[in-house]
């Protein structure tokens, strides 16, 4: 019975699912564009703000500032204490977040529509005018020094920062954005107003927009919000190197389980080969119990909780990474499963039954995620700064459709590189030692 | 001109109090005649449905020394039926575009599909096999409890901040099996077996101990005549009481826990509370709790925020949280991680002070009427967030509320007043508590 149901949904969805999503580009009366996805059925609006360059753009010396005046943008501005705009965004019930990362910083923000005029203004404050007054800078510096220390002592981020400090030699990848205790004690208030003006500016700005607003309130909007920038700031990072080859590099820490990071270099998002990629890294370990990491490494043999590889397309070295953990007593076990499997998917690529699956899966639950003005507005600000063209929604699940079998066995030859794929290992794993 | 902005603002919010209205989405009830009961909740906004069945059994139902069955058997669920291989529940679902996933908590365990609307009845189809069929070859059981061991070392045995919490909560309850820990305790998870597996499912696992709560692009007629079909023909298990645990003895003493581990980067202080559920017909107290736990340690305005933090600056971060949404008795906690240099003794002393001046001073009336139209605006901004509707349905439907208890909770939040708080606060910080220290070895001689 279940059986025949299935088939009859495999038929079906030989047509792949389209994405109801009719984005409007809107550009304002002072020449700022924005993507909308206008929807009246909530009293709200979202808007997803977001400044290339992020943390990256640090300099030399000042490692942290960016992601310090992230935090610090909401904790007084616009001639308000940290206290009296908390207040405000109580009151009006706005909701705003300040997120800092390599290659961007991104602010949400959800404000009410009865009371979005004036929660424009206090967002506008934030951005335009934070005042990083000296008693708020400190009381913030405090907490980011607890966060490094906090990271310091976590295997989750001791595994990926080591990673990081091996493979990207001097780049602003290679050391953590939060900056270190020795970086945060040299920083000054002017320090986070410079990578202010380094970072906030119009060439760097790109915004999604969703829920209950009009083209002309959106563009209005704009023009209040980001008018006052100024054109541009600091000049672009260049590429991260990779200084890693092959092999295992131990980090002795007490805990009864190891973390293990690994990766190569991966692809950029405008390659042509990007969607055989894709698709390669959904079977691979795209995350769900159907791929061979997790079915080999999880499923057939209990070694981890979970397994899962990614395409991290960083603007300045875009790689394939992944992670796991394993009790120290098997974590040896597990790695000498990832690296055959990378061997023999980079040998003879993947099956028939394999790609369908994954072709089915990513074309099905592309639709699935349009989901809420928030949702909705992080995508469209992504695809701007991912320079996607605005019908990619309507042209993707056909890129993914036409990955054959051959375009997969091609870019596993090119892309999977066992000799290159490195482990960091955090913990104390028996059988295993570093190999530098 | 320091206060020109705040200013304008602050007229224009009080105007918004007087038009709170709230576009709630339809919600429709029924119940099947093997009792299985269903909640449909219809948003038309994008074709996707989310499924769910939660099962009204958990980890504070689990057989003594079976700790953790609760969620082994959830994992086992994805492990094949009569008509079903292993794993072939997943691949099902996400040859159909969907994602699924499951959870187990004290009072529930569910099981969950995002699709395409159009695919409801599948994932019915399927969810009903496993909920009577489920067939479990042994060698996959033992596989299974490798990875449930794993991920006890993941989440838990990898995590002080994860082993100190289990420590409190097993110190907070004296006799309430919400005492033990959902994932299980290690030693007894070793020794769970396939048979217990399922005599806890055979048991819990039927139509009357089921809640069906199905949110998206549906129409409420549809779904009862699919869940008819798929839920309809199960069995129920016969003689299923309404759940009753082991329940509290009058708590005659503070308890302390001081958890040490080297890696602790932040060590911080935290005092626990028992503290009175949500109750159907009865969400009064809970209401006045849910608003304490705002203006003590809810955002950057609570008492311990602005001063701790911000004022005195003696505080890294601080918060209270009330748990109130479960069955049996749920908890009140506050929490206060200090700056560097100052003692955790100094930080439980700063905890007393707050909660001793708050008593005192009472609750600034513009304070309390930000936080009850953030509660308002919070109903808005829920609605744009389909799961999490229904997974607020499955939560309090399994916690022993109705639908209509959750439809009242905005009004009870509303007619809830300043003494209705204090009264709550007083009840709760006049009982024993649970004060905790996570820390490094020898704290003191490091400072």
């Amino acid at each position: 019975m279940i059986r025949a149901i299935l088939t009859a949904a495999f038929a079906v969805l030989a047509l792949p699912a389209a994405a109801q999503v009719d984005i409007q580009e809107v550009t304002s009366p002072g020449g700022i564009d924005a993507w909308l996805v206008e929807d009246h059925s909530i009293p709200f609006v979202a808007l997803d703000i977001r400044f290339q360059g992020g943390t990256s753009l640090d300099l030399p010396g000042k490692r942290g500032a960016t992601y310090l005046m992230t935090g610090l943008l909401e904790e007084g501005a616009g001639g308000m204490t940290d206290q009296e705009f908390a207040a405000a965004e109580e009151s009006l019930a706005a909701r705003f977040s300040w997120n800092a990362y390599g290659d961007s910083v991104v602010i949400s923000a959800e404000m009410l529509t009865e009371t979005r005029e004036a929660s424009a203004d206090l967002l506008r404050a934030a951005i335009m005018e934070p005042a990083f007054d000296e008693t708020a800078f400190e009381r913030v510096r405090g907490q980011v020094l607890s966060i490094i220390a906090g990271n310091q002592n976590d295997p989750d981020d001791i595994a990926p920062d080591t990673f990081a400090a091996l493979a990207y030699g001097d780049h602003p990848y290679a050391s953590q954005q939060e900056g270190t205790p020795e970086s945060l004690a040299g920083l000054t208030p002017d320090d986070l107003h410079e990578a202010h003006r380094r970072l906030f500016t119009r060439d760097r700005l790109y915004v999604g927009a969703a829920g209950d607003i009009t083209p002309e309130e959106l563009g209005a909007l704009l023009d209040h919000l980001f008018g006052d920038l100024p054109e541009t700031g600091a000049e672009d990072v260049g590429e991260a190197p990779w200084n890693l080859t092959g092999g295992v590099t131990v980090v002795e820490f007490p805990t009864p389980q190891s973390v293990a990071f690994f990766g190569h270099p991966g692809i950029a998002r405008d390659d042509p080969d990007f969607f055989p990629a894709f698709v390669l890294n959904q079977i691979l370990g795209g995350g769900n119990f159907r791929s061979r990491l997790q079915d080999q490494v999880r499923v057939q043999r209990g070694l981890t909780y979970g397994i899962g590889t990614y395409l991290a397309l960083s603007d300045h070295r875009p790689m394939l990474l992944g992670q796991f953990s394993s009790s120290n007593n098997l974590v040896a076990q597990a790695i000498e499963v990832v690296q055959a499997e990378w061997a023999d998917i980079a040998e003879n690529g993947v099956t028939e039954t394999e790609l369908e699956a994954a072709k089915l899966y990513l074309t099905g639950a592309y639709p699935l995620r349009f989901d809420g003005n928030a949702n909705i507005a992080g995508i469209l600000a992504g695809m701007q700064q991912d320079h996607m063209p605005v019908d990619y929604i309507n042209t993707r699940n056909a890129n993914v459709e036409a990955v054959t079998l051959e375009d997969v066995r091609r870019v596993a030859a090119r892309l999977l590189q066992p000799d290159e794929l490195h482990f960091v290992v955090v913990g104390r794993p028996e059988g295993l030692e570093s190999s530098d | 001109m320091r206060h020109r902005l705040l200013r304008g603002l602050l007229g224009l919010a009080a105007a918004v109090w007087t038009a709170p209205a709230l576009a709630t989405g339809d919600v429709a009830e029924f119940t099947l005649e093997n009792g299985m009961q269903a909640v449909v909740i219809e948003d038309h906004r994008s074709p996707a449905v989310v499924h769910m069945v939660w099962y009204r059994v958990g980890a504070a139902d689990e057989p003594p020394g079976q700790s953790g069955i609760a969620h082994f058997l959830e994992h086992l669920m994805f492990k094949g039926t009569d008509d079903l291989a292993a794993g072939e529940f997943s691949q099902i679902v996400e040859a159909n575009g969907g994602t699924d996933n499951a959870f187990t908590s004290w009072d529930y365990t569910g099981y969950i599909q995002r699709v395409s609307a159009d695919r409801l009845g599948l994932m019915m189809e399927m969810e009903a096999d496993r909920m009577r069929d489920l067939a479990l070859d042994p060698e996959m059981v033992d596989t299974e409890r490798s990875v449930i061991l794993e991920e006890r070392a993941q989440r838990t045995d990898s995590s002080p901040g994860a082993l100190y919490n289990e420590q409190l909560r097993a110190a907070l309850y004296l006799n309430h099996p919400y005492r033990i820990p959902v994932i299980g305790w290690r030693h007894e998870m070793e020794d769970l077996t396939r048979e217990e597996a399922l005599a806890f499912y055979s048991r819990y696992y039927a139509p009357n101990n089921a809640i069906l709560i199905v949110a998206g692009d549906v129409d409420p007629d549809e779904v009862r005549a699919l869940a008819e079909q798929h839920y309809g023909p199960l069995e129920p298990t016969p003689g299923l009481e309404p759940r009753a645990r082991p329940s509290e003895p009058p708590q005659n003493a503070d308890r302390r826990v001081i958890y040490e581990d080297p890696t602790v980067a932040s060590p911080y202080v935290s005092r626990s509370y028992l503290a009175p559920e949500r109750d159907p017909g009865d969400q009064e107290t809970a209401a006045a709790l849910s608003l304490l736990a705002e203006i003590l340690g809810g955002g950057q305005t609570s008492l311990l925020s602005r001063v701790l933090q911000t004022e005195e600056q003696v505080s890294l971060y601080s918060a209270a949280f009330y748990d109130g949404l479960n069955l049996d008795d749920g908890s009140f906690t506050l929490l206060n991680v200090p700056v560097p240099g100052r003692s955790l003794e100094e930080a439980e002393a700063d905890l007393d002070r707050m909660i001793a001046r708050f008593l005192e001073e009472g609750i600034d009336p513009a304070q309390f009427e930000r936080v009850k139209f953030l509660y308002e605006a919070s109903e808005i901004y829920a609605e744009d967030d389909t799961s999490g509707l229904a997974r607020r349905y499955g939560t309090a439907l399994t916690s022993g509320l109705t639908v209509e208890d959750v439809a009242a909770w905005p009004e009870v939040i509303a007619a809830t007043t300043i003494d209705d708080v204090m009264e709550a606060a007083r009840m709760v910080f006049g009982q024993h508590s649970v004060t905790g220290y996570l820390t490094v070895p020898d704290a003191e001689d490091a400072e």
